[in-house]
């Protein structure tokens, strides 16, 4: 697998942490709601198909990514910093 | 003259004898054959023993499929098993051995199982061995006191104990098309991609080049095809732009044409050059991949089609040609389809005598009565091979007629004299990278094959193309022109036609005839290696298994070293027809990476052994040159204890731990991890990141801090110092150092971009060293210039500037050992310079230089917590740790940690323990309430950390154990059945040591 880091260019998968499923939205640092917390903390979308993760290149620039991977053909459909916001913005 | 060798031809180097031992018996070959030629030319026809029933086998293949003949090859001390003798390449010196046979190939007492094919019929396993309900072998436990027995007399071969000395390596490699096979495809293929300018790979898991092309026979631009195939490949090499990688099997496809591929680099020669990997790993990224693996020739099953001396034709034919060596002088053939007729033609021509070709067809064509003619062999159409006979090498064969419409076998039974039989069943590509890649494969009904797709777009990350008998073009011209118009398209050209290699080779149809099976009397083999035979796949249908993946795991066919490379498609094709339906509908498996064996120490390649990376500290070259005995931690190397002669571990650090405690020690910190934390918004994050405050902490000031996981569990202690307002300098353990590292950049890219903030790791920029004791403070003041150190200028804490020798230095009071102590930071490359000045310093005051063990023991004299009690299961309560946790403020971690289950009492929470039978405690070991050495029960929780506390004078430990605060006080004891220590204890506070702190304090 490449993925392609936006400041180091297409590098092997080797050098990459993955950091999960990017879709995960963290509750304001204040809240009680536990569900809430729960989804964040636990659940995990696991499509077949396309998927938003964050990457880590960890091996490289440090920098984390925010990936859109297929799942099933392992083909990565975008990158870009994941710095851009939180909030995962579907395929970008 | 040995035996079977022809007294001319072949392709080996006659002049070159090669000596070696199989079974402790001396043979000698020649330069360029294999194990398997080599005893073939010495008259060897038995070379194992079967997987289940211990039947003689020989020879069947003369390749990579090869599933009888599996050796072990020794290197002194070191044996590996299973290889076939097929792929071998002898060398002087070679020492192989046979395998599954006790006490000798010849006579096998296991072939004693023969005679139980009923009870060892396919799910043997699973019908065998219920255990009865009750008693002392119920259940599972009969399987487990017969698996011991069973393991041994089933099976392969032995694998060995010894470490392997062996070097290997790994490399990556970039291409434009990679070229997998080396047949008149491939290297058609190569040589174009290369002609167009592209960058090629071309890979063989042979030693030589031109695969097929090495044996057929066959003429090519008017020369020997072996010519023109090593014309060809002398042009590639004089190519700067083509790679060749013989003895390289491509094992994996995986995504983005990603190719994993094993160069076997020494293992053909008596010793490796200086230098030389044994073998080397090759991650291939290849623009595009031609896939030219050729096809295997199928068995035929039929009763004692596995006796020695029954073999595929164009193995056959390729020991006589490629080898000079003949497998039989009386050879009969058995077919399905035409290509066996050039077999016999060719072995004829090598010089043996074809006495019969049975071909289950009751019409042939003219052009193959004109072979049959000129083998010189009586043609039997319309007949099968209904027996062999003889015992561990073939005498004879009983063949009988045959309709091929309906499988029925009729009239007189008729015997032939022969040494050999030759088998062909029809080919099979080699498509398991394809399959490996995602594609699927299809049969087709002409070719009686599974065909690779079309590459597809549903994979869009994998671009193959295929060329030759891979595509179940068979024949060497489609081969050549298939070739080169995969290797130009590969390369992103146009094909320009041009005049193409001209191919004289004998004529044939590539369909066989849908026959796979002579139903007779007598056990018929499917899997050869794994003993599988055509009754066992029936027996699993009768059963009920009708999908062919349950079909493969209850009979295990094709589950074996050889994956199935022979088996796959005759079992499949007597399943179809078990449950009458086509194969078609039948389909197949899926083929799996990797195609053939690969050795773990490949995959592991530089990550063991000398080229793993290693970490050393500043003061690392001291440490040794003053006797420290070192330990390894991580990819660190820190001092484990610094002993004096003929002292024991434990003298050593009950020496250096009470030295520190009574004046003064001293010990190398530099591994701790350290992160410059540094911006406006530094103090915020902080406070994020830890369970307590830190904006309120002043500059020049440390503190000690705790950070959680999101889910509310500990994550990592350590002291954070604020050099300045918006500078911070964190400490991390050692081991957690990278995961914390991470941990922040994640939170500080994904979750708060907007907090202006930068984490730098620093651990390798700074060398630290922690001194302690009651004299540490008179050490300091006697060698630290620019500041004082009093309690006024330096309190618990505190943080001053320095000079230690001439070098800048940062000091910090803060405490681990629970004396009063200071960690004295410097310029890493100043580390040893700092160091020896400190301990110049201490000399006066008996400072002892201190390790690991003696820094164990004194945090847990103190009851401080490392990364074995943050074990990740832990909570800060469990730890005691709760006063950390800040109400004025949300952390990571907070809003889950106050779930139920992380708050309740029964928890496993640190405590102390006392050895109250004065022995030393392990960890690991459980804790009890009541003992029971037979039956251990209901443990309460386990040991952490142990040591012998110079200060308590006893043996101690640090355990998490349930409800454990609760328990300070009261009796219990230790269970540790793997060690036998067993023993009471009494359980107490963590904090063994000076509870109160008046030490670090005072």
């Amino acid at each position: 697998m490449l993925i392609t880091c936006p400041y180091c260019g297409p590098r092997d998968v080797i050098e990459f942490t993955y950091q999960g499923d990017g879709n995960r939205e963290r509750p304001q640092p204040a809240s009680q709601d536990l569900d809430a917390w729960n989804a964040y903390v636990y659940d995990r979308l696991n499509p077949a198909g396309d998927h938003n993760e964050i990457w880590q290149h960890s091996g490289g620039c440090r920098s984390h990514l925010r990936v859109v991977r297929n799942t099933i053909t392992h083909e990565i459909l975008s990158t870009e910093f994941a710095r851009g916001g939180h909030k995962a913005g579907g395929r970008s | 003259m040995s035996p079977r060798r022809a007294e001319a031809g072949g392709r080996i180097d006659r002049l070159r004898t090669i000596r070696f031992t199989f079974d402790g018996a001396p043979y000698t070959g020649h330069a360029g054959d294999t194990l398997a030629s080599a005893l073939l030319a010495n008259g060897v026809t038995l070379f194992g023993r079967s997987f289940k029933y211990h039947r003689p086998r020989g020879l069947l293949a003369a390749g990579v499929e090869e599933p009888n003949a599996l050796v072990t090859v020794l290197r002194g001390e070191v044996r590996e098993p299973n290889i076939a003798a097929t792929m071998v390449e002898i060398y002087d010196g070679l020492v192989a051995v046979s395998q599954n046979r006790t006490p000798s190939l010849a006579w096998d007492i296991g072939a004693i199982n023969q005679l139980g094919g009923k009870i060892l019929s396919a799910g043997f396993y699973y019908k065998t061995f219920m255990g009865p309900v009750i008693g002392p072998l119920k259940g599972t436990r009969f399987w487990m006191f017969c698996e011991h027995f069973i393991r041994r007399a089933a099976g392969l071969g032995r694998a060995g104990t010894a470490p392997d000395p062996a070097r290997y390596e790994r490399m990556n490699a970039f291409c434009d098309v990679l070229v997998v096979g080396s047949g008149p495809a491939g290297l058609m293929a190569a040589k174009a991609a290369a002609d167009q300018g592209a960058r090629v790979i071309l890979a063989d898991l042979e030693a030589g080049f031109g695969g097929s092309a090495n044996w057929s026979g066959e003429t090519i631009d008017g020369m020997q095809a072996a010519d023109w195939a090593q014309r060809i490949v002398g042009q590639l090499e004089g190519n700067d732009n083509v790679r060749l990688l013989p003895r390289t099997t491509v094992w994996g496809y995986y995504d983005g044409n990603t190719l994993a591929a094993l160069e076997r680099v020494t293992d053909h020669k008596e010793a490796a050059a200086k230098g030389e990997p044994r073998q080397r790993y090759w991650a291939i990224r290849a623009g595009t991949v031609v896939l030219a693996t050729g096809a295997f020739e199928r068995p035929l099953v039929f009763p004692g089609n596995d006796r020695p001396g029954v073999m595929l034709a164009h193995a056959a034919e390729r020991y006589a040609y490629e080898y000079g060596v003949l497998p039989g002088q009386r050879i009969a053939l058995f077919t399905n389809n035409d290509s066996a007729y050039a077999s016999a033609v060719a072995l004829k021509k090598a010089g043996a005598a074809v006495v019969a070709i049975v071909d289950v067809r009751s019409d042939v064509t003219g052009d193959m009565r004109r072979l049959a003619s000129e083998a010189e062999a009586e043609l039997l159409t319309g007949h099968a091979v209904i027996a062999t006979e003889g015992g561990k090498a073939l005498s004879g064969l009983k063949v009988q007629r045959f309709d091929a419409m309906s499988g029925a076998l009729s009239g007189d039974e008729r015997s032939i004299h022969a040494d050999c039989l030759l088998m062909s069943g029809g080919w099979s590509p080699t498509i398991h990278l394809a399959s490996q890649a995602g594609a699927k494969a299809e049969w087709d009904p002409a070719r009686q094959a599974f065909l690779p797709p079309k590459p597809t777009q549903r994979w869009p990350n994998q671009h193959w193309i295929g060329a030759g008998a891979f595509t179940g073009a068979f024949s060497t011209a489609e081969a050549i022109a298939e070739g080169r118009a995969a290797g130009v398209s590969a390369a992103g050209g146009t094909a320009t036609p041009i005049a193409l290699p001209v191919v004289e080779a004998a004529p044939g149809d590539p369909d066989p005839a849908p026959v796979f099976e002579i139903k007779a009397k007598g056990k018929s083999f499917v899997d050869f290696q794994h003993d599988v035979t055509a009754e066992d796949v029936r027996l699993a249908h009768r059963e009920g298994f009708v999908s062919v993946e349950h079909l493969k795991r209850y009979t295990t066919l094709g589950m074996a070293t050889d994956q199935g490379k022979n088996s796959n498609v005759p079992g499949l094709a007597i399943m179809a027809e078990a449950l009458g339906k086509p194969i078609l509908e039948v389909g197949t498996t899926r083929f799996r990476a990797p195609y053939t064996a690969v050795s773990i120490g490949s995959l592991a390649a530089e990550r063991f052994g000398d080229l793993k990376p290693e970490r050393l500290t500043p003061m690392h070259d001291w440490h040794i040159a003053n006797g420290a005995r070192m330990y390894s931690a991580g990819l660190w190397y820190r001092p484990m204890i610094y002993g004096h002669a003929g002292e024991t571990v434990e003298q050593a650090y009950v020496r250096e731990a009470k030295a520190t405690r009574e004046s003064a020690g001293i010990v190398d910190v530099s591994t701790l991890g350290k992160i410059a934390v540094q911006g406006p918004d530094a103090a915020e994050f902080l406070d994020r990141v830890y369970t307590n405050m830190f904006s309120t902490l002043a500059v020049g000031k440390a503190r000690y801090g705790l950070m959680l996981r999101e889910d509310g569990l500990a994550f990592d202690d350590g002291t954070t110092w604020r050099l300045g307002e918006q500078e911070f300098l964190m400490t991390t353990t050692t081991a957690n150092a990278g995961k914390v590292m991470q941990h922040l950049e994640y939170f500080l890219d994904v979750i708060w971009p907007e907090l202006k903030v930068t984490v730098t790791s620093v651990t390798d920029e700074w060398a630290g060293a922690a001194i302690g004791g009651p004299n540490a403070r008179a050490i300091l003041a006697s060698c630290v210039k620019g500041t004082a150190v009093d309690n006024a200028t330096l309190p618990f804490m505190g943080i001053v500037h320095g000079e230690i020798a001439g070098v800048p230095v940062m000091i910090c009071r803060l405490s681990f050992s629970g004396e009063m102590a200071f960690e004295v930071y410097s310029g890493a490359g100043y580390g040893t310079h700092v160091w020896e000045a400190l301990i110049e310093a201490g000399k006066p005051f008996g400072l002892v230089t201190y390790g690991l063990e003696a820094l164990g023991t004194m945090r847990i004299e103190k009851g401080h917590v490392t990364g074995a009690e943050i074990d990740g299961r832990t909570t800060a309560r469990d730890l005691h740790l709760d006063w950390m946790l800040s109400k004025k403020k949300p952390f990571i971690g907070s809003a889950m940690m106050d779930r139920e289950g992380l708050v309740a009492n029964d928890r496993l929470q640190l405590v102390g323990l006392i050895a109250l039978d004065n022995r030393p405690l392990n960890g690991g070991g459980h804790v009890v309430e009541q003992l029971d050495e037979e039956n251990p029960h209901d443990s309460l929780g386990h040991i952490t950390a142990c040591c012998y506390s110079p200060a308590l004078g006893q043996y101690i430990a640090l355990a998490l154990v349930k409800g454990g605060k609760a328990r300070h006080g009261t009796r219990a004891f230790v269970s540790d059945p793997l060690r036998d220590r067993f023993g009471p204890v009494e359980i107490v506070s963590n904090h063994f040591y000076d509870p109160d702190g008046s030490r670090m304090h005072g």
